[in-house]
């Protein structure tokens, strides 16, 4: 089992730089759009910046499935994952 | 029309009332500038808003999507509604309209988006590039704020753009379009592109070595203008309307004039037939002559080609007149702020209605005119001003001019 505190950590001061949400409120339930509130603009701007931090590809059409900050953490992890020789 | 609230930003302060302390006490905002790098440049001075902070006037998500000149609207916005008591609410918000005027709008953000499409490609453009970059992005950010639902427009003529954007939201009100109408001028084109492209037209002032005295309107020694950033909202109302209200009436917007050189990009027509044409307008549309002025506060760039032309359009229109009342540029303060220039002199026209004080023009040692007083270097407080007109000619030959009563 892979240790994702620090993907979930990563992801939530972006999502704080994006929207200005407060990162301790970005917790692995939370729905980006239910609970955050946070608009498709953002959750592009948000992908992207995930994507640069991780090093990682999304491909839009699983973007549109990630639905909550936990969803996020997995595909990131992952993804990394998948990366690794 | 009434005049019941304004808010500003500029080089000189935060708000409105710090401007016009600036004003008075003769003060210059114009420095090397410091907040993008100006290694190359011919020209390394001019306007800078200093110390703002966006997190005073909006969220964070807002600030992020919003170039500098869409912040500077917005403070300057709420500050106007602040001051002229407004709150919109559910019965009003639908005959609120907003028209802000930009010369180049959201620049430094497109900049910057090209640079980041180069070097990092498609996929690192925010999908918030679409609003931030867009000219209307400051009305847009203001209508959502405050709830404004009448029609909400951006005015793009230079540097008339301010001057024009308070006359098309005069008109809104008197055509019925609205009752109230947040209207000004804002921008942010203290870049390198706009300090390289206009110092290239040989339209900006070289006195690198010597900030403070380098904007000189009506000076002999003038050298051209200087480059500056800012934004002025002034809240414009029907008279019923303020009326009801209670709203405390700062002045009578009684004129507005606008009209094009036809001529030529940068130069003004030599013999101002535009301007002119912008000044008689106005004047007519107040029903006065130019023997009812009592203060010009002028286009006044310091560039050699408008102060002459501006003079003389002055002589004109105004006769004899021109020689007895006091003609002011505050751009030898405040630098040329574009866009924001029509409408922060606006406020500084209607500030010295209502208290008898009229701002310098400071630098100016040597008028070019010896009959006319250009108030130079220091305030001066006149009796019974009744009556200023405000001059903005832009680029491209746009002119616009605006004539404003006290009350």
């Amino acid at each position: 089992m892979v240790d994702t505190t620090d993907i979930r950590n990563a992801i939530a001061e972006i999502v704080e730089e994006v929207t200005g949400i407060d990162s301790a409120e970005v917790t692995t339930e939370k729905s980006f759009t239910d609970d955050l509130d946070i608009d498709s603009l953002s959750m592009v701007e948000i992908t992207v910046q995930i994507e640069d931090r991780f090093e990682v590809k999304i491909p839009d059409d699983l973007v549109t499935e990630l639905r909550t900050v936990g969803d996020a953490v997995s595909c990131v992890a992952g993804r990394q994952r998948a990366g690794r020789p | 029309m009434l005049v019941t609230g304004y808010g500003a930003v500029t080089p000189l302060g935060h708000s409105a009332e710090e401007t016009w302390t600036a004003m008075l006490a003769g003060r210059s905002g114009i420095d090397t500038v410091d907040a993008i790098d100006v290694t190359g440049l011919g020209v390394r001075i001019g306007g800078q808003v200093r110390g703002f902070t966006p997190g005073r006037y909006m969220p964070p998500t807002v600030s992020r999507r919003a170039d500098p000149y869409a912040q500077y609207a917005l403070a300057a916005a709420l500050e106007a509604c602040e001051h002229a008591g407004l709150v919109i609410d559910d019965r009003l918000a639908p005959r609120v309209a907003v028209v802000i005027g930009s010369g180049y709008g959201p620049v430094g953000s497109i900049y910057r988006a090209a640079n980041t499409l180069r070097d990092k490609g498609p996929r690192a453009i925010s999908p918030f590039t679409q609003v931030t970059t867009a000219m209307d992005s400051a009305v847009g950010e203001i209508s959502m704020r405050l709830g404004a639902q009448g029609p909400s427009r951006a005015q793009s003529t230079a540097c008339a753009s301010g001057a024009d954007a308070v006359g098309a939201g005069m008109r809104m009100i008197s055509h019925g379009e609205a009752d109230i109408v947040l209207a000004g001028g804002a921008d942010a084109c203290v870049t390198a592109v706009d300090l390289a492209g206009s110092g290239n037209a040989r339209a900006l002032s070289r006195r690198n070595d010597d900030p403070a005295a380098a904007c000189r309107p009506f000076d002999a020694h003038r050298d051209g203008f200087v480059m500056s950033e800012g934004a002025a909202v002034v809240v414009l109302e029907a008279a019923e309307v303020a009326g009801r209200r209670g709203a405390a009436v700062l002045a009578e917007l009684a004129g507005y004039g606008a009209s094009s050189d036809a001529h030529h990009w940068t130069a003004p027509h030599p013999e101002g037939r535009g301007a002119r044409l912008a000044v008689e307008a106005a004047l007519r549309d107040a029903g006065i002559s130019g023997a009812d002025v009592d203060y010009v506060n002028a286009h006044g760039t310091g560039t050699l080609l408008n102060d002459a032309m501006e003079t003389a359009v002055l002589r004109k229109v105004l006769g004899d007149r021109v020689t007895r009342i006091p003609v002011s540029s505050t751009k030898s303060m405040t630098g040329h702020m574009i866009g924001a220039a029509g409408a922060v002199e606006l406020v500084a026209s209607i500030q010295a209605l209502r208290t008898g004080d009229v701002p310098p023009t400071i630098n100016c040692d040597q008028p070019i005119d010896p009959d006319i007083n250009f108030v130079p270097h220091r305030a001066q407080h006149h009796k019974r001003l009744r009556v200023a007109l405000s001059n903005s000619f832009g680029f491209g030959g746009h002119n616009a001019a605006l004539v404003v009563r006290a009350v």
